[in-house]
């Protein structure tokens, strides 16, 4: 399974190359998925050259397991952005959502209920905006704007102090390091339960967005909502969904964060809206909805999560400037896109 | 005389922003049951300033009311600005750097100087979110989102990761001191409110921004270039954020980078909402705005009076702007509509729709 978010940094010097550019030829808007695929290779083999160590098990396999949550998060934007809406909450859903559930898990709740109330949660929270969103008419950024706010607000009011899972809790095996290729030293080829669900979240994702109906309804609303009704697909049950998908997804991803973590802190997650929205946007999905996909927001995360890891390595980048780094990125993703599209338009 | 009160009482009942000051009224009655003394105002003997919980409420009004004016002209254009916590941020950082670095704690010309510059990067962060929505043509909450969330990085930049602090008492008398003993932070506010509302509504300014938001084509049909003044109104609003930011961190004279203006978008973006704006755009109304600012300030100090953690009244604003949206959307006036004339054909229009979206 994690072969289908790492193929792309296999599949380059293979048969994917061809196809790249074809698509890439065929549809110009794949560019930015294109360049996405072009500068996490360029990043992978500028850290090689310049710092070493990048292409060994161990850096590839702790940037799945420490971008798991944001793999996930990514995919859940991008459902969103592709209806043309946006999702400002999930990081709040976060902090609510895993403070919630370590409250509950040390207040001895069983861990598979737990879990369960976690993605209900950000259910709920999807929920409220989705029917915002469709049945008041509200903007979507207003709405996941207000529950954004909410969601910190009440994490706030359960606690402000750092929770912690307790040690022997079912919750934490979910980050439990597994050990499949023992390597020399440390470079071990490790992988934790979080990035096998995150795998199957990415592969169950790819499969109702590009091939199913509910799939193909959501990039019709992203195309035109009007034309959209006026085909008859059921425009209004799928735009709530597509909220609710978000909030559940942003829900799992604190499971996995949790349980990686198994602290939570009603601080949890700020600024992870902006990550996910970036990891989207420079996997290829444009802001004003059609176009977007799956895969190329896994290699989004993947992308973020790595520029992190060479700013740790590098060492002279304060880390205080990583959020300009990553505005900096989105912003110039965000232009291309627009060049790309004005393009077409011609 | 007694008909002249009754127009008079009619004319507030029909302000956009009549329910802001009847929300006032009852968080302050929820004060006041809780403690009967809570509205005294009483004089200070030693200095003969005002003081009292009225006046705090006045006072941590002030940045916000600096920030909903800004808001109402972008929101006026159709637009958002999502970057006004950050820009607070940082105009507090680069004030507080400078006037820890120059040291002389009774410079009136550092504190001046710190003052123009803050203003003066606020001002070119807010002219950047402008030539993105403007020139490039962005989507306004993505352009103003991704400084939002740069410009706590920038801020962090600018004091080197840290929670710098600085002495100067001409910069802290802005947020701390007296005029007739009332706070000069308010008197400065109320200043500010006035020069703006002023120049937009004595001059044709007002009148485009509302017409941009109305309807972008017919403004340009009119006559009326819209790269101008969306740039116009973010620079602005960046300034009126950058002015909030000094008000914010003069009262404490150190800047908290994670927390100056942390989460203020929202209480901009109420604080408009509140004054009866909409939020698609259009018509804007600064005196509105004024008292949005007043009913947040008023909420934030009842949430804290009540003992409830300050971190959890982001809740209860959420809650607030959740139903001013809800009362906003034409479903609920639908609802209400129907209620009182239920012969109207107003509710037939709404039925008609509802059929298409079915």
């Amino acid at each position: 399974m994690t072969s289908l978010a790492a193929a792309p940094v296999e599949g380059t010097t293979g048969g994917l190359a061809p196809r790249l550019r074809r698509m890439a030829t065929a549809n110009p808007s794949t560019l930015p998925t294109v360049a996405s695929v072009v500068i996490f290779v360029g990043m992978v083999i500028y850290g090689e050259v310049a710092y070493g160590r990048i292409v060994q098990f161990s850096t590839l396999s702790n940037l799945l397991i420490n971008n798991a949550h944001l793999i996930v998060l990514a995919v859940a934007l991008t459902f969103v952005i592709v209806t043309g809406g946006i999702d400002l909450s999930v990081g709040s859903v976060i902090a609510f959502s895993s403070v919630a559930g370590v409250m509950l898990a040390n207040a001895g709740w069983h861990p598979a209920l737990v879990i369960v109330v976690m993605i209900g949660a950000g259910a709920a929270f999807g929920l409220g905006s989705g029917i915002l969103i469709r049945y008041f008419g509200v903007q979507p950024f207003i709405a996941t704007l207000a529950m954004m706010f909410l969601g910190r607000g009440l994490a706030s009011l359960l606690s402000t102090t750092p929770e912690r899972l307790a040690e022997g809790s079912p919750i934490r095996a979910l980050g439990a390091e597994w050990e499949i290729v023992d390597g020399p030293k440390v470079n071990d080829l490790v992988i934790t339960p979080a990035v096998l669900i995150a795998a199957v979240v990415v592969a169950v994702a790819y499969f109702v967005l590009h091939r199913t109906r509910t799939g193909r309804t959501v990039y019709a609303i992203g195309g035109s909502e009007n034309s959209a009704l006026l085909m008859g697909l059921p425009v209004p049950r799928t735009k709530v969904l597509v909220y609710v998908i978000s909030g559940s997804l942003a829900g799992l991803a604190a499971v996995l964060y949790t349980a990686r973590l198994g602290t939570a802190q009603n601080i949890t997650g700020i600024g992870w809206e902006l990550d996910a929205i970036a990891a989207a946007v420079i996997g290829g999905t444009v802001l004003t909805g059609a176009y977007g996909y799956v895969l190329g927001s896994v290699i989004g995360a993947l992308v973020l999560g790595l520029m992190n890891v060479l700013i740790t390595r590098d060492g002279g980048i304060p880390p205080e400037a990583t959020t300009i780094i990553t505005g900096g990125i989105l912003l110039a993703f965000v232009l291309l896109q627009r060049a790309v599209l004005a393009r077409r338009r011609e | 005389m007694n008909a002249s009160q009754t127009s008079w009482w009619r004319d507030l009942v029909h302000k956009p922003f009549f329910w802001g000051i009847v929300a006032i009224v009852a968080l302050l009655a929820l004060n006041v049951i809780k403690d009967p003394g809570y509205l005294a105002i009483s004089i200070n003997p030693a200095n003969g300033n005002l003081v009292g919980n009225l006046i705090d409420i006045l006072r941590y009004a002030a940045p916000i009311m600096m920030i909903a004016i800004g808001m109402s002209l972008v929101i006026a254009t159709g637009g958002i600005d999502l970057s006004v916590g950050s820009l607070m941020a940082v105009a507090g950082a680069t004030s507080m750097q400078f006037l820890s670095e120059t040291g002389d704690p009774s410079s009136v010309g550092s504190a001046l100087t710190a003052v123009g510059l803050s203003l003066a990067i606020a001002g070119a962060l807010g002219a950047v979110n402008g030539v993105l929505v403007a020139y490039v043509g962005l989507q306004p909450f993505i352009a103003t989102l991704v400084l939002m969330l740069a410009g706590r990085g920038i801020a962090k930049v600018i004091t080197g990761g840290q929670n710098t602090s600085a002495s100067n008492d001409p910069f802290r008398w802005i947020a701390n001191g007296y005029v007739l003993g009332i706070p000069v932070i308010f008197l400065l506010a109320v200043a500010i409110v006035l020069v703006v509302a002023w120049v937009v509504r004595r001059s044709a300014l007002g009148l485009m921004i509302e017409a941009i938001g109305i309807n972008p084509r017919a403004s340009r049909m009119a006559g009326i270039r819209p790269k101008g003044l969306l740039l116009t109104a973010y620079i602005l609003s960046g300034v009126l954020a950058g002015i909030a930011g000094l008000m914010s961190v003069g009262s404490v004279m150190t800047v908290d980078i994670s927390r100056t203006g942390n989460q203020l978008e929202l209480d901009a973006i109420l604080a408009v909402v509140i004054g009866g704006a909409s939020l698609a755009g259009g018509k804007f109304s600064l005196a509105g705005a004024f008292v949005g600012a007043l009913m947040i300030a008023t909420l934030d100090k009842t949430v804290l009076f009540l003992g409830i953690s300050s971190s959890a009244t982001p809740a209860f604003k959420a809650i607030v702007i959740v139903v001013l949206c809800l009362l906003q959307s034409s479903r609920v006036r639908g609802w209400f509509r129907r209620r009182r004339t239920p012969a109207a054909p107003a509710p037939r229009v709404e039925i008609v729709k509802e059929e298409v979206a079915a």
